[in-house]
């Protein structure tokens, strides 16, 4: 366990599942080559697509509902002591038992501790994102303790020994084909005639997962709410499988970022009317289960949950960033990203992918943290996912901070300036006047000879060199726009504005 | 410093700009102006759409529907608390076929697997969101009945409709247990195609009682 001494030093990073090993280029570029993968997750982000947008449209108070999300949100953010302190309070008064954790090694170790306690090697597990996060079940294998996933994803998931690259769908880059071929491979006593019709492969799981729900004495779960007035947490799942762990079982650990808190039973209206729309495009998931503490004779006596700040509280530093920590992991913002419908999530590296991941992976653990500096530059900045996110998380905004937090990261560490250092600066030097532009423009036609007699220039040097990679340039015209606004404009308007000055009134 | 207090601490600093807490813009809808027609109307396309099956029928009418559904059953469980009035039905009165349960007498997880069907009411539904809540009240029994056997009968009365989500949750007790159901168990995980039947009861069959 991490020892502090005195006052902590802020920020503290977050550890784990958080990070990418490879630069973002990298990762994309080896995915981008697998053509199945594109087909998938093609198929599947398209299906959700046109789900999400129909059951969005139904509703006439859509936009008043995600203004009120986002201001709950921001409310919990400036509450969060307050919160927590009140939480922990209604939660304990009904027979829960709360642990804090600071980081995945703290939040592992309280986990392991208490499946101990209970004498018990196996438990069964919901799909939850904080557990992924800080690593549990690869943490409990070591322990000698036996981690069941029982949502289908990440059952799929967990049988092929591949990792999630969906936070909803966690399997989402597997096809029916690929997910019977695993079946058939993995799965003790299935039907050697399994087909690939996705009710026969739920029948499949239903049936293999069956003996283990009906006697696990401890489960693991996440969690989507909870409730600082009365103590209450919820789970939003669809299969069943959700309220078998939270149920039947003896024991039940939840694990959950603080972040999580809504401030009364009245905020959670608001939050399962955009949930269940935003992420499985439905008017409301099939099962939702609530339970606060313990109820005698109806579930776990014994409840636990675990309060997991791992770089949580350093994104909350980040003023520009912080409503990053608005996410209700919904995934919207990724099934409607260009550039996760291409790469997948594999490509981004930590536990959270696609534009969300890109902006609250790099502010959980610092932007300096291994190659995570890559991720904010994961986006063309389209915006689509600021439309779709139930919460309205300015995620583009938070990405282009994100970039301007990594060039400030890497100011003054190299004595010799880069490339891009002197383009920047050449760059500011001619655009900071519209006469210097205009010096600039006048060697327009010296591309044109570059470009030579078919009219593309197709390789340039140094790291411009990376822009014509994969398409080429066309040739420049023969005259700037200026120029030709002027030659339009002289006769026989007299009174025109000067171009020139015009454009210089519009510089910055 | 324990966990507890530094985590704290680290918050606090991270706040340090004293951020304030936003007014709530609450211009959502908060009702409906479904009338009784409507509302069951709604509820039972929504509940199809889920591919539950759904009928609606006279109170007096209930305890032969409910015979009915269970004519294949080969054993059934109710919660103690259940209308005793919805069991009237002849072949209902002394059934041989059903148990019962309750948190003082609780089945065991094993008893339940071996049941067949479970009979249940209902706390409140939601009409345009297809959705039953069930908050453990003695006509609903433990959370692990509506669960473990495969078919689930569940009763609504048509003063427990409401139309929308804001008006069920005021309705209803956040700290019972609660379960939020809307159609049968399903998953959209393979393909992001939703499939009914997995875990949970494979077969819903709401009742709507006028």
């Amino acid at each position: 366990m991490s020892t502090y001494l005195g006052m902590p030093s802020i920020p503290v990073y977050g550890t784990g599942n958080l990070h990418a090993s490879e630069s973002f280029p990298k990762a994309a570029h080896r995915e981008l080559g697998n053509a199945q993968l594109r087909a998938n997750l093609g198929h599947a982000t398209h299906t959700i697509r046109d789900k999400r947008i129909a059951v969005v449209s139904e509703l006439p108070d859509w936009e008043q509902l995600r203004d009120a999300g986002s201001a709950i949100k921001e409310s919990v953010m400036a509450r969060l002591p307050e919160l927590l302190e009140q939480f922990e309070k209604t939660f304990t008064a009904r027979g829960g038992v709360i642990h804090w954790a600071r980081d995945a090694t703290e939040a592992n170790e309280i986990v392991a501790g208490l499946i101990r306690e209970t004498g018990e090697t196996e438990v069964v597990k919901i799909k939850s994102m904080a557990t992924q996060e800080i690593g549990l079940n690869e943490y409990l294998e070591e322990q000698g303790i036996a981690a069941f996933e029982t949502d289908l994803a990440e059952l799929i998931v967990q049988l092929d020994h591949d990792k999630p690259s969906h936070i909803l769908v966690p399997a989402i880059h597997k096809n029916r084909s690929q997910v019977r071929d695993i079946f058939l491979r993995e799965m003790e006593g299935v039907d050697p005639d399994l087909t690939n019709e996705p009710a026969r492969l739920a029948g499949a799981a239903r049936a293999h997962l069956r003996r283990k729900f009906l006697t696990a004495k401890v489960a693991v779960s996440g969690a989507n709410f909870a409730l600082a007035d009365s103590g209450t947490l919820a789970v939003v799942e669809s299969e069943g499988n959700g309220r078998m762990c939270l149920t039947l079982p003896e024991t039940l650990i939840t694990v959950m970022g603080v972040e999580k808190l809504l401030p009364t039973w009245q905020d959670l209206e608001v939050f399962m009317q955009l949930l269940p729309r935003s992420s499985t495009g439905e008017r409301m998931n099939p099962y939702t289960s609530l339970w606060t503490g313990v109820t005698e004779g109806d579930g776990p006596q014994n409840v636990h949950l675990v309060l997991l700040d791992n770089g949580r509280s350093a994104a909350l530093a980040d003023e520009k960033g912080r409503s990053a920590l608005h996410c209700i992991r919904c995934s919207a913002c990724m099934n409607v990203c260009p550039v996760y419908e291409r790469t997948g999530g594999h490509a981004y590296g930590s536990t959270y992918p696609g534009p969300i991941g890109a902006i609250l992976s790099p502010l959980m653990t610092g932007i300096q943290a291994e190659e995570n500096n890559s991720l904010p530059y994961a986006s063309s900045l389209c915006g689509a996912c600021y439309d779709a996110c139930p919460v309205k998380i300015n995620i583009p905004d938070i990405l282009v901070h994100l970039r301007s937090v990594d060039v400030d990261s890497k100011r003054g560490k190299k004595k010799i300036p880069t490339q891009m250092d002197v383009g920047m600066n050449a760059a500011s030097w001619a655009l900071s006047s519209g006469k210097r532009l205009g010096l600039l423009e006048k060697g327009l036609p010296l591309g044109r000879l570059a470009a030579g007699p078919d009219k593309k220039i197709t390789k340039l040097p140094g790291i411009a060199a990376g822009w014509t990679q994969s398409r080429d340039i066309p040739a420049p015209p023969s005259q700037s726009f200026r120029d030709w606004w002027k030659k339009e404009h002289r006769t026989p308007e007299p009174d025109a504005a000067p171009a020139a000055s015009q454009d210089q009134e519009n510089q910055p | 410093m324990s966990a507890r207090e530094e985590i704290l601490e680290r918050i606090r600093t991270a706040l340090k700009d004293s951020p304030v807490a936003p007014e709530i813009p609450r211009e959502y809808r908060a009702a409906s102006q479904l009338d009784e027609e409507a509302l069951i109307e709604l509820l039972v396309d929504r509940l199809i759409d889920y591919k539950a099956q759904v009928s609606v029928v006279d109170n007096a009418e209930v305890p032969a529907r409910i015979a009915e559904l269970l004519a294949d059953a080969g054993s059934y469980v109710v919660p103690t608390g259940l209308d005793a009035g919805w069991l009237t039905g002849l072949e209902l009165e002394h059934d041989s076929r059903r148990r019962q349960d309750s948190a003082a007498a609780p089945l065991s997880v094993a008893e339940l697997d071996g049941i067949d069907a479970v009979v249940t009411g209902s706390a409140v539904a939601v009409a345009e969101t297809g959705t039953i809540i069930l908050d453990g009240s003695p006509n609903q029994g433990r959370r692990a009945i509506t669960l473990v056997p495969d078919h689930h009968i569940c009763i609504v009365k048509t003063t427990d409709i409401t139309g929308i989500l804001p008006e069920a949750m005021r309705r209803i007790d956040g700290t019972r247990p609660l379960t939020m159901i809307s159609g049968p168990s399903a998953t959209s995980d393979i393909e992001l195609e939703r499939v009914e039947g997995v875990h949970g009861p494979r077969k819903l069959d709401v009742i709507i009682a006028r």
